[in-house]
Formats: C-alpha cells, structure tokens, sequence
C-alpha cells in the first residue's frame, strides 16, 4: 500500500495561507495568555510545581459533596481553599489545593489542617491518594529552571544546525520549534489547563520533535540543491517537500497514534502532559512543512531585493 | 558477505540474550506471575508509581557559620586576656553577617600586639581589618573558608539525615544534595506515605546544646529583658522553654542563657536510653575526652548554678549543678518512646548541624501509584500494537523487519533500565511509549527510501544499499538533535522528568542499532535467499 505517491503540490504558494492560519493560532494563544496575566499574574493557569502551595487528592468512599469539604475547610480557618472533582466524577476523587504560604516554616501546616477538618467536619471516609506541598522558593526555581531548560535545549540546536547545515537554516528550524511552543502553550491558555513539570518535559520533547521533523525535510531540500545546481531555490524547496511528504505523514502519524493513546489510556496524571504532545506532534508536522521551508526561501527572497548576490544557502558538504 | 552476516547475526542475538537478562534476570519461572515479579525486581520503580514521600529540605548553614564565629568570638576572648590585653567587648555585630566578629575598645598603645595577637591565631581563616583611630577590629571569614563550612554542614546534615531515615527501616532511600549549590537535600523515602512521622524523626534531630543559665525562667521576653536591665548582653540569648521544667506550670516561660554553649552536639562519645529513679524516659550520655575536660572544669567552677539542655532551639531542661561532672550525665525531661530513641541515636552519631527548613514535600500513596502502573502499560501496550499492526499493513513484508526491530528496541531499553540504577517513572513510561513512536520513524525514513529507489528502477540489492545510505544522514541528525533536549531534560529536570529524559536517550539509542544494524541485518538475510530479479516486498 502506499500513500502519497507523486504528489506535486506547489507548497511555497500556499504560504500566506499558512502565515494567516499560524497568526490566527499564535494571536489566539497570546490574547488568552493576556487575559490569563491580567486574571491570575501568570500567562497560564500554573500547576503546584511552580505556583507553590499545597495539594492534595484526597479519594472518598461515597459521592463526595464539594460544597460540603468547602464548609469543612473554610469551618477550620481556611478561606481560600479550592476544591474541585478529579478526573472523573465515579473514582469519588477530589483535589483540596491552599494557597502558597509565604513563610516556608509553616508549609507543612496546612496538609494536616485539611486531613483534621475533613475528619472534625465530614464523615465521609476518605483516603489520601498524593500530597504536594511546595513552598515559595522551591516553585520560583523550578520556574527558572524550566525557562532555561527550553533556552538551552533550543540554542543547543541552532549550534548542531548552524554546525551540519548554515546558519539559516538553524534560525528557520529554531523560529518553527519557537512557533510550536508558543501555539501549544497558547493551547494550554485557551482551554485553561494547567502547565505542570512534566508538561514542560512534553514541550520540551515537542521541540526536538518538531525539530526532527523539519530536519528530515532540510536534509531534503541539501540533498537535492547538490544534486541539481540549476534548479531554482523555491522549485528545489517544493520538491523536497513533495519528496519527504510521506515519509512525514506516516512518522507524523504513528507518533500521534501512540500520544493518543497515552492521552485516552495513561490516566488522569499524564493528562496534561500526553495533551502537550497531541498538540505539539500536529503542529510541529504542520510548521516544517509550513513555517521553516517557506522561511528559507523568503530569506532569499530578502537577500536578492537587497542587491546582495543570491547565493542559494547551499549547504556545507557533508560526507554522506 | 555472507561471512559477514553471520557474525552480525552472532552478535544481535548476543545482544538480545544480555538485554533479556538484564530484564528479568534468572527467573524462578516461566509462568506470567514469576516474569512479571523478575522484572519487577530488576527495573527500580520511581516514587510515583511504587508510592512513598519526597522532601527538600534546605539546610540554614548560616546557623553552623554562626555557631563556629561564635566559637571563634569565646577563643579570641580567651587568647586576648591570655596576651594581656583589654577590650570593651567581642561581639558579632549583624545577625544576617554569620560570618563577621568585632572586636571593640582596645588599648591605642598595643595596637600592633592586638595585630599580631590575632594574626598569629586567626589570619588562616578570616581576614583582619580595622584597628585604626577607634580601636575597633573586624574580622571576616573568608570567602573559600566559609563556602566549605557550608559544604561540610551540608554533607554532615545528609549524614546525619541518613542515620535517622535508617532508623525507619526504608530500603533504598535516596538522600543526596540537590539543586545548584542553594544547599538544599533531596530525601527520597520509597513505600512510605506517613510524612509526619517521617518529620518528627529528621525535625528532632535539630542540634543539641548545654548552655549555662544566667537567670529565668521568665513569663515572657519582656520579663527576661528587664531581668538583664532592658538590653541583652551580646555574649546572652533568649530561649523559650517549658516552664513545667522548673516551675511546674505549664506555661510557654523565657531563660536568659550564655550565648556560647559548653557541649554540643559533636562532643558526645556515646548515649543511650535509659530511665530515671521516677521510672520517667531518659538518655544517659558520655562525652568524648576533650569535650569531658572542658565540662568538668566549667562544671566545677559553677557549683550550685544551672544549666540548661537546648534542643530544637528550646530549653528541654534546666538542671542545678550539684557537683563537677567529668564525662558522664544524663538528660531528663519528658520524652516519649520515639523521642529517647532518637535522642539516644542523635547523640550518638552526632546532631544535625544546622536546623533544616522544608521546601517541599510530595507523598504518592501506594494504591495510586498501581494505578499508573496500570495505566501507563495499557497506553504503553495499545500504541504498540496499533503502531505494528499499522506498520504490518502498510509495509507487508518489511512491516516484519520493522515490527522485529520495533520489539528489540522495547527488550534493549528494558534491558538496559534493569543494568543501570535509572528508575522508571511514570512519564518514564510515556517515554518508552514516545520511544515507540520517535523508533519507527527511522525504519518509515528508510523504506520510504527504499521504496524511492525501487521506482526509480534499482534491483531489489542496490535500493536496500541506497536506501539506507542515504536515510543514515537524516537519522543521526534527527536522533543528535533529539538527545540534546532530553539531555538539557535530564539536567534541568528532577525525579519523574529525569525519568522520561532517560527512557527516552536509552531507547534512541538503542533504536540506532535495531532500526539501522539489526532491520539491515534483516534485509540482508532475506536479499540472500532471494532470486535474482525478485523485488522486495516493501
């Protein structure tokens, strides 16, 4: 069987389609981040790994009734605690979050306060599935750390490009891996989701996908630029596309089944993590084709009304 | 070639046998109960999906600082006198400068010999200025000198966290330094889900210390203050005490001790549990020789006065010197079961050195971890499955080259997270799953190749050889760039993140050799037995 067998689609002049369709999504998810900064001082709704505070799931033996944990808890002191169901309704669970306590000494207070009025105030029994407690400093550095990690992860690239390819072709991959992470964290805004640590692992996981994806295609379009110095630069791009189109599919594909998989199957605590990866593997496929090629060639584009000569960005010479 | 093809076959098969052994080991059986239960003891599970409790801790490493400058202060004091030089006070002028002493109000006429004095004992450690017009020295600790006392109060916290921790019968606890030199310790405690026990035994473990008393107990610290005629001494502090220790009442009472303590906690030689007359808990203890001499010659020069056992930065007892006590003693007070015990082992293996605050702390019930398990190998078995089947259909026949490459993939990684001591995590898992789906792209790169070069009218031997030839430089980039984030991952990242980064390198790298080596090997078999002239079923 075989899909996409000679497929000749001319992609490049897509491609005020594809910046319109990229701009609706990116504007999307930045007006939700801005809506999201002026709501709760954080562009998304952060999880208990960086907003600190405590948490727990808390599993009860009949229905629980929200309203009455929230009687029982602010009956005990506790006026700002949320109390929302977990996963589904039937597993009975609930998540009881408190605020974050500005004096890392009294941390370890507000889990036992919830435990003692939820016994003093509720007789429903009930078992404590997982506990999070993170105080002020521990959240601040994860915060940092994440921000770094994907800054590292992403210069860290553009070196391996700039050093295999040139160094155009390491800012067009960096600028699509920058477009997917905006798109699927804008993703995260716009359904109001929370990005925890593994999330920040999914994205970064996203970006070397993505990355992946958009290298497959580039070692295409150098291939074919050696092969046939004649061909102009936009032909030679939409060929390569054309090429490598199957090949991303079917990955693209596959890989989506698996993440599917993990978004139905792995349960509610990969949840927002298999999420980041469902959106990411559908965008990071869309922007090699749509955001990193069309930039190689724009940027040509430039360089020749610039007067410049325009040289292609023909490759280094790799030994194949 | 064909030569060659064996021997390549000799070592997949070589490298199948040592990763299935790394998995399961020797089983005691081959029913599914005896596999799953060899596996199970061979792949180190992380919290998440084995349950237990995850704290950090920070360690206050200026209090070790400070009890060391203090130290520092009661010498120089003593070495100053020994000289025969006066002084109006030695003190530390800034509580949040640990590191910083002054020495005030000496003679003008001596000021060399104050140098030299000071010089001579001191300059090693701290750095010596001052000693101008206002008679006023201040020595500071230096740099190099202070991170290490903070480095060595750090790794003696973790020692001492050890010893507590074993105490709770955890096996494979993990205690070690974390983050990026902010002197925090990351304490892993698998299988256990009851944190305030945990808490009460590394909490009590705070430094012990016998301080003597200058006067109390007071109600409250205005009390204490106007006792001391409204200012504190710089060489006294206040301590909140019991007052039931020396009056009987119950109510919160204030001692005013002397700052520098006699004995503290690395100057017991041995302690254990006891009881007193009265049948109450209590700890009788020996101190090392020179800790022994220093408290008998402050204990025979204070007969008839009191001293008070400091513990967790409150008075636990106070008791009247009733004659010179060389080494030996015991501390009273109301403890309870837990309590002596750790007292006694606390002694004995040296206190904490300085007092730990909690920066975090998750515990994973072990129910909910099951759970994941559970979860994560349903997700983990379905997007494999569906992925072969796909691959099947879509590739007949080299869909089985891929399938055969996909499970070595899976064995190779299983294999290897059973040699090594990573641990699997829960995403870990949803790495091993992404692992599946990252894998097959290499075999998807090469057949799509392949199937390139069979349209283009090459023998069934040459597209194979071009196929893979040229899908090989795409591949090490795709797989270059993809190792660099999960390395960024792993270095950035803590327990379960860290877990994910791993499965994810192990299992690309191992997918280099199944979807490269061995899916050729494979090939090259196959190309063997065929007609010339026969295509490839791809």
């Amino acid at each position: 069987m075989e899909l996409f067998r000679g497929v000749n689609v001319d992609w490049l002049r897509l491609k005020w389609y594809f910046l319109g369709f990229s701009l609706i999504f990116s504007v999307a998810g930045i007006v939700s981040m801005g809506w999201h900064w002026a709501h709760i001082g954080s562009p998304v709704p952060l999880s208990v790994d960086f907003r600190g505070g405590t948490q727990l799931q808390v599993q009860f033996t009949q229905t629980p009734d929200l309203n009455k944990i929230r009687s029982a808890t602010s009956g005990a002191g506790m006026k700002d605690a949320s109390v929302v169901n977990y996963d589904e309704p039937r597993n009975n669970e609930v998540l009881i979050s408190l605020p974050e306590q500005t004096n890392e000494s009294s941390l370890d207070q507000g889990r036992q306060q919830i435990v003692d009025a939820l016994h003093a105030h509720y007789d429903n029994p009930f078992t404590v599935r997982n506990t999070q407690v993170v105080g002020p400093t521990v959240g601040k550095q994860l915060e940092k750390q994440a921000g770094l990690a994907t800054l590292y992860s992403m210069l860290g690239m553009l070196v391996y490009l700039w050093f295999r390819f040139q160094l155009i072709y390491g800012v067009a991959a960096v600028v699509a891996c920058f477009h997917d992470t905006l798109i699927t964290v804008g993703a995260f805004a716009l359904t109001g989701q929370e990005i925890s640590l593994t999330v920040i692992a999914a994205i970064l996981t996203l970006v070397g996908y993505s990355m992946n994806d958009t290298i497959v295609v580039f070692d295409r379009i150098r291939e074919n630029l050696r092969l046939s110095r004649r061909e102009s630069l936009p032909d030679v791009v939409n060929r390569s596309i054309n090429q490598t189109l199957s090949r991303t599919v079917l990955t693209s594909g596959l890989t989506f089944l698996t993440v599917l998989s993990l978004y139905i199957f792995g349960g509610q605590v990969l949840r927002g993590f298999s999420f980041a990866l469902v959106v990411g593997i559908l965008i990071g496929t869309y922007s090699s084709i749509a955001v990193a090629a069309p930039m190689l060639v724009a940027w040509q584009e430039w360089r020749g009304t610039k007067g410049k000569p325009t040289a292609l960005p023909a490759a280094k010479r790799a030994r194949v | 070639m064909k030569k060659n093809l064996n021997s390549k076959i000799a070592l997949i098969v070589a490298v199948l046998v040592v990763c299935v052994y790394g998995m399961i080991g020797v089983p005691s059986g081959f029913s599914g109960k005896a596999l799953t239960q060899a596996l199970a003891q061979r792949i180190h599970l992380g919290l998440d999906l084995r349950g237990g409790a995850h704290l950090i801790l920070q360690v206050v490493v200026s209090e070790a600082v400070s009890a060391e400058t203090d130290n520092t202060a009661g010498r120089i004091q003593q070495d100053l006198r020994a000289a025969g030089l006066t002084f109006s006070q030695v003190y530390k002028p800034d509580p949040a400068k640990p590191g910083v002493i002054r020495v005030e109000g000496t003679a003008q006429a001596k000021a060399n010999t104050v140098r030299s004095t000071l010089d001579a004992k001191y300059s090693n450690e701290y750095d010596l200025t001052g000693g101008g017009a206002d008679n006023t020295w201040t020595l500071t600790m230096k740099p190099p000198v202070l991170l290490a006392l903070e480095k060595k109060t750090v790794q003696q916290a973790i020692e001492a966290i050890r010893d507590r921790v074993d105490s709770l019968g955890v096996s494979e606890p993990t205690i070690q330094e974390y983050g990026l030199g902010e002197n925090q310790i990351l304490v892993e405690l698998p299988g256990i889900d009851d944190l305030d026990r945990v808490k009460s035994i590394i909490q009590s473990t705070a430094r012990l210390e016998i301080h003597a008393v200058v006067g109390g107990p007071y109600p409250d610290e205005a009390a204490a203050l106007a006792s001391v005629g409204g200012a504190l001494p710089a060489d006294e502090v206040l301590k909140h005490g019991s007052g039931a220790l020396a009056t009987g009442s119950d109510a919160d009472s204030v001692y005013v001790l002397q700052r520098i303590s006699v004995v503290a906690g690395s100057d017991f030689r041995s302690a254990d549990p006891g009881t007193d007359q009265n049948g109450l808990r209590n700890v009788h203890f020996t101190l090392t020789n020179e800790a022994g001499d220093r408290f008998y010659e402050y204990t025979s020069a204070n007969v008839g006065r009191s001293m008070a056992v400091v513990m967790g930065d409150r008075v636990r007892e106070v008791a009247s010197i009733k004659n010179a006590i060389r080494d030996s003693g015991q501390i009273d007070g109301s403890f309870t079961a837990d309590e002596v015990l750790i007292l006694s082992k606390m002694l004995r293996t040296g206190a904490l050195p300085a007092s730990l605050n909690y920066l975090e702390d998750r515990t994973v019930g072990a129910s909910l971890g099951a759970d994941s398990i559970r979860q994560g190998v349903t997700a983990a078995i379905v997007g494999i499955l569906v992925v072969m089947a796909f691959m099947l259909f879509y590739y007949r026949g080299s869909g089985i080259n891929a399938d055969l490459a996909l499970v070595m993939n899976l064995l190779i990684l299983l294999g290897f997270m059973g040699f090594s001591t990573a641990t699997l995590t829960l995403p870990g898992i949803a790495g091993v799953i992404l692992t599946i789906g990252m894998g097959v792209d290499s075999n998807v790169l090469i057949f799509e190749r392949i199937r390139e070069e069979v349209r283009a009218g090459k023998a069934a031997a040459a597209a194979v050889d071009q196929g893979f030839a040229h899908a090989w430089v795409t591949i090490i980039d795709t797989h270059v760039t993809t190792i660099v984030s999960a390395a960024i991952l792993f270095l950035f990242g803590t327990g379960p993140v860290r877990g994910f980064a791993t499965t994810l390198t192990i299992g690309l790298g191992a997918n280099l050799f199944t979807a490269v080596f061995v899916s050729r090997v494979i090939f090259d078999s196959h190309l063997n037995k065929m007609k010339p002239g026969q295509l490839v079923s791809i």
